[in-house]
């Protein structure tokens, strides 16, 4: 097996080193009536060559998203991510790297985790970012039970638009930990009342912009209501490449901004893995959850950086700790901060302007299908379209010509029949004039 | 090519190396900020014109800050940032409960493949049939492995795995009528555990361990109470031993009506050896990073997989993947469940890309390769074991251990040496150290987990090599190890001033001149 360096010869010299007879005497302690007598029924070792057969026939079977016409958006998004990217976060001594406890032999991971921090920070407008949580819904629902933390009151209001399986991730943790959950319902309009939905127990209000429909929401107002009544506002943002052209929720009076850092840097995978961003206001830095980097000095009085503040975590507090979070996104945020250094606030204003653009054109393009309507009057680079027809059975039809034209909404939430004939249609700099045409024309027919 | 320069030869060494200017040393390179060599005018990306202007009303964003570099510039601060890290490929890393095995490339190739890498979680589910056929694929190895009926896939890694387990223990409780509130976790036990366990309101309650370090299930049932929801057991346990009374203190929580939780942390020292769910275990997580070796990245991301038992199955968290007459499919929805699914971890359908690696590790090895390493990691962890008990002390005396062997500072009293100042010695040696203070139940501990991947060779040498510190430590030489470390890129830092004075971020300096003023 080329991935074990003992020979045969190495483990008897070592079995006799250590006394034992064989390597059975090393397991005596597991039950002798439990231990498996033949192997596990599964395959035998695989070369290389073998592997890449197999596991290259079930990627084979999908249709990769760079190989049509791309729309789908919803929470992750098909953006270029520039070559050196992929082969920097490659390098070994990151990808190989643990957590850095030991901050004399990681100052590389650190120190790029402290530029993460600060461009998370800068990006949403808030005053401390943290190291990463696992993804933006996970990162949601931290947040979420932080702002009981600091208000500590137990009712979470969320926004009817946002993300579902965001929404479902928030109730399933505040069902196990009997907090409550007011839950808004759907507004693909975009117009909702918030504000009627705040009251003296609350203890956060969860808002998305662009929200998952794709509306982009000035959260003044919100803020405002929700602070005189002792509540904090926490902004979920899952496209941060908005926050290249869109006011970033800190900058109107968001408490937590939480986010699905995807867009920068990473792949699409399937759903994961991606990093989720989280920042706050420094007076609530002692109740947020996950890693936090420092910069300190050392010995010689060099610069470096350190984790800090560890007392609010797990292998401190044990269950007094904030959160039970202990891996996070490491090399997810890397990537993410490598693209976002890369891009600078030039590049990044540039790709939104283009994602911004991109989606202005085919929303123009889509609404003069016949039978079409676009419900979105303010958008960044995704919309919502509502096609009078089961949208699910359009997007299939759609692909069965080669077009991914997006989520119907139905898939998300199913159990509302007011959403069935809603698509939810993303752009981004990833399409070219010839995939808009294709989808236009495909979605013509497909209506006709 | 310079062809007419001379040869170098050695000559004779300064008595201290000089300062230089820079502060760098050869290929050790101090790196700046990029806040510090960036500028928000630049771009390291090229990006067509936009063919719209915006239109965002009011919502139009003004300055954001955020420096860029060029690309050059990039590649070159991120390469010399990587260079003052540690990773397994730099040698040994015997990071006690981490697993910290190779690599291998061929998965990071296999998880880049287009089909895997670069298809969306929304999608139509007809347009990725191969990725519906790998969760499943993943799904059989696991259960096979673990011998236990059901896996939930979604958790994002160990601890978020615990949280799923729990949440299934809590729900089956619930669906029983039941509210129980006590949890009862091993002293020894990773703190995700107890923090898991709180999350959920449960209260916490310590179980002591015996004087060989493992749970006496007599004192478990001591704990056993109506109100018992779970025991949460790490197995084998932090201090490197199997719980050989596991199937007694499985009987005595199912007894009392309790579930058992399995952190499965350390299920790779016993991967074809043995089957938790024959060992009476209700849900286990395996962390794909360490057992399946999926890179730890400097902190992520993993994957934390939940197996669960038949009377936990129903409970399994949306989405997962079915079989049915319509073949592979998601289901994604509680109406379109059979069970009561417990609701739903995070967006989307968890780590794929860690799916496909751990699949790619799994395949690559096969029935026989796995045991094989299991073997070889106890193998090795007892040769290090066995190679330095004459120096260095066993907390629970000098017996077989797993695959990772706990050292406590016993050994060093009186030498004015701690476990800190012997870690940090390690690193001077070219070694990362093993993870010290913990287990908490074991004073001062070095908990060594060389893994599967180390050869003898290369193992004779770290031996050496601690044998040599440790005579060190007891001869008294106390300045190799109380300012070690001496060669690192970073000598000790001060981490009390960064948790009294944090300094999180960057913050663009205040020109002397205005600060003056």
């Amino acid at each position: 097996m080329r991935y074990l360096p003992l020979t045969p010869e190495d483990r008897s010299q070592m079995l006799a080193r250590i006394g034992v007879a064989d390597i059975d005497a090393l397991f005596a302690d597991i039950p002798v009536e439990k231990r498996l007598k033949a192997l596990p029924d599964l395959p035998l070792t695989k070369s290389e060559i073998e592997v890449e057969r197999t596991l290259g026939r079930m990627a084979g079977k999908n249709v990769a998203a760079g190989s049509a016409p791309f729309f789908v958006g919803c929470g992750a998004y098909k953006h270029h991510v520039p070559a050196s990217v992929d082969h920097l976060i490659q390098r070994s001594e990151f990808l190989t790297s643990y957590t850095p406890y030991q901050p004399e032999i990681a100052q590389g991971t650190l120190h790029y985790l402290f530029e993460f921090q600060t461009q998370v920070a800068l990006l949403t407008g808030m005053e401390v970012a943290n190291a990463s949580m696992y993804d933006g819904s996970t990162a949601t629902a931290e947040a979420v039970l932080m702002a009981h933390r600091v208000t500590r009151r137990k009712k979470a209001v969320l926004a009817g638009n946002l993300h579902p399986h965001y929404r479902e991730t928030v109730e399933t943790v505040s069902g196990m930990s009997d907090h409550a959950v007011v839950a808004l319902p759907p507004a693909p309009h975009g117009a909702e009342d918030i504000l009627g939905a705040i009251d003296k127990e609350t203890s956060c209000v969860v808002l998305q912009t662009p929200d998952v429909y794709g509306h982009v929401h000035d959260l003044r107002p919100i803020a405002e209501k929700a602070h005189a009544a002792g509540a904090l506002l926490i902004a979920v943002v899952t496209e941060v490449v908005s926050l290249g052209l869109v006011t970033p929720p800190g900058e109107m009076g968001a408490d937590i901004v939480v986010g699905e850092g995807q867009s920068i840097g990473n792949g699409l995978n399937f759903g994961g893995p991606y990093a989720g961003l989280f920042a706050s206001r420094m007076k609530y830095v002692r109740q947020m959850p996950g890693r936090l980097v420092g910069e300190t000095v050392d010995a010689e009085g060099k610069r470096g950086f350190v984790l800090t503040l560890s007392t609010r975590e797990q292998h401190i507090r044990r269950e007094k700790a904030t959160s039970n979070i202990c891996t996070n996104s490491g090399l997810c945020t890397l990537a993410f901060s490598i693209h976002l250094t890369l891009l600078g606030e030039a590049g990044l204003r540039r790709l939104a302007q283009v994602n911004h653009a991109n989606a202005l054109i085919l929303a123009e393009m889509l609404g003069a299908v016949p039978g079409v309507d676009v419900l979105n009057s303010t958008f960044f680079n995704e919309f919502t379209i509502r096609v009078r027809r089961d949208a699910a059975e359009v997007v299939e039809k759609l692909a069965a010509r080669g077009i991914l034209g997006g989520v119907p909404a139905s898939r998300l939430d199913p159990s509302r029949g007011e959403l069935s004939d809603l698509i939810i249609v993303a752009a981004t700099e990833a399409n070219t004039d010839e995939d808009r045409a294709a989808y236009a024309n495909a979605l013509r027919e497909v209506l006709a | 090519m310079n062809r007419q320069g001379r040869p170098t030869e050695p000559v004779q060494a300064l008595a201290a190396a000089p300062e230089t200017f820079t502060g760098n040393r050869a290929l050790r390179i101090e790196e700046a900020l990029i806040f510090e060599t960036g500028r928000t005018d630049v771009t390291g990306v090229d990006i067509e014109e936009p063919k719209r202007r915006a239109r965002l009303g009011d919502l139009e964003r003004k300055a954001i800050g955020l420096p860029g570099l060029s690309e050059p510039e990039a590649v070159r601060h991120y390469v010399r940032l990587s260079r003052m890290n540690y990773g397994i490929d730099s040698g040994v890393f015997p990071l006690g409960s981490c697993t910290m095995k190779h690599n291998p490339r061929l998965n990071e190739k296999m998880a880049r493949l287009p089909g895997f890498g670069d298809i969306h979680p929304l999608q139509p589910q007809s347009t990725v049939p191969g990725a519906l056929e790998l969760i499943a694929e993943l799904s059989r190895w696991l259960c096979e492995l673990t011998g236990m009926p059901a896996v939930a896939l979604t958790p994002k890694a160990g601890a978020h795995g615990e949280l799923c387990g729990m949440m299934a223990i809590k729900a089956a409780l619930t669906a029983r009528g039941e509210k129980r509130s006590v949890v009862l976790v091993p002293e020894s036990a990773h703190g995700t555990n107890p923090a898991t366990a709180a999350l959920l309101g449960y209260r916490v309650e310590a179980v002591p361990a015996r004087e060989d370090g493992t749970v006496d299930p007599e004192e478990v049932k001591k704990h056993l109470s109506p109100e018992t929801a779970a025991i949460m057991l790490t197995n084998p346990n932090t201090c490197g031993l199997f719980e050989r009374d596991v199937l007694g203190i499985a009987e005595a929580v199912h007894a009392a009506g309790a579930y058992f939780y399995a952190d499965g942390a350390n299920f790779n020292a016993i991967v074809g050896k043995v089957r938790p769910g024959d060992l009476g275990v209700d849900a286990m997580h395996i962390n794909l990073h360490k057992t399946f070796s999926t890179p730890h990245g400097g902190g992520g991301p993993g994957a934390g997989p939940v197996v669960l038992s038949a009377a936990l199955a129903p409970f399994a968290p949306l989405p997962y993947v079915v079989n049915d007459k319509d073949g592979l499919r998601l289901v994604e929805h509680a109406a379109d469940a059979q069970g009561k699914p417990l609701g739903r971890m995070c967006a989307f359908h968890g780590q794929m890309g860690m799916f496909v690696r751990a699949m790619s590790y799994m395949l690559a090895h096969g029935a026989d390769g796995m045991r094989q390493a299991s073997e070889d990691a106890v193998l090795n962890a007892n040769y290090v074991r066995a190679t330095l008990c004459d120096l260095m002390s066993l907390p629970f005396g000098d017996r077989a251990c797993m695959h990772e062997v706990l050292f406590d500072d016993h050994w060093l009293d009186d030498s004015g040496v701690s476990t800190l100042d012997f870690a940090k010695a390690m690193i001077d040696e070219g070694y990362h150290p093993m993870t010290m203070y913990f287990p908490l139940v074991v004073h001062g501990a070095m908990l060594i987990e060389p893994t599967e991947s180390e050869s003898k060779a290369s193992l004779d040498l770290f031996i050496a090599a601690l044998r040599d510190l440790a005579m060190a430590a007891k001869q008294g030489d106390t300045a190799r190890f109380s300012g070690a470390p001496y060669y690192a890129p970073r000598r000790r830092l001060d981490e009390t001033r960064a948790a009294r004075q944090p300094v999180l971020r960057w913050v663009k300096p205040v020109p002397v001149k205005e600060a003056a003023e």
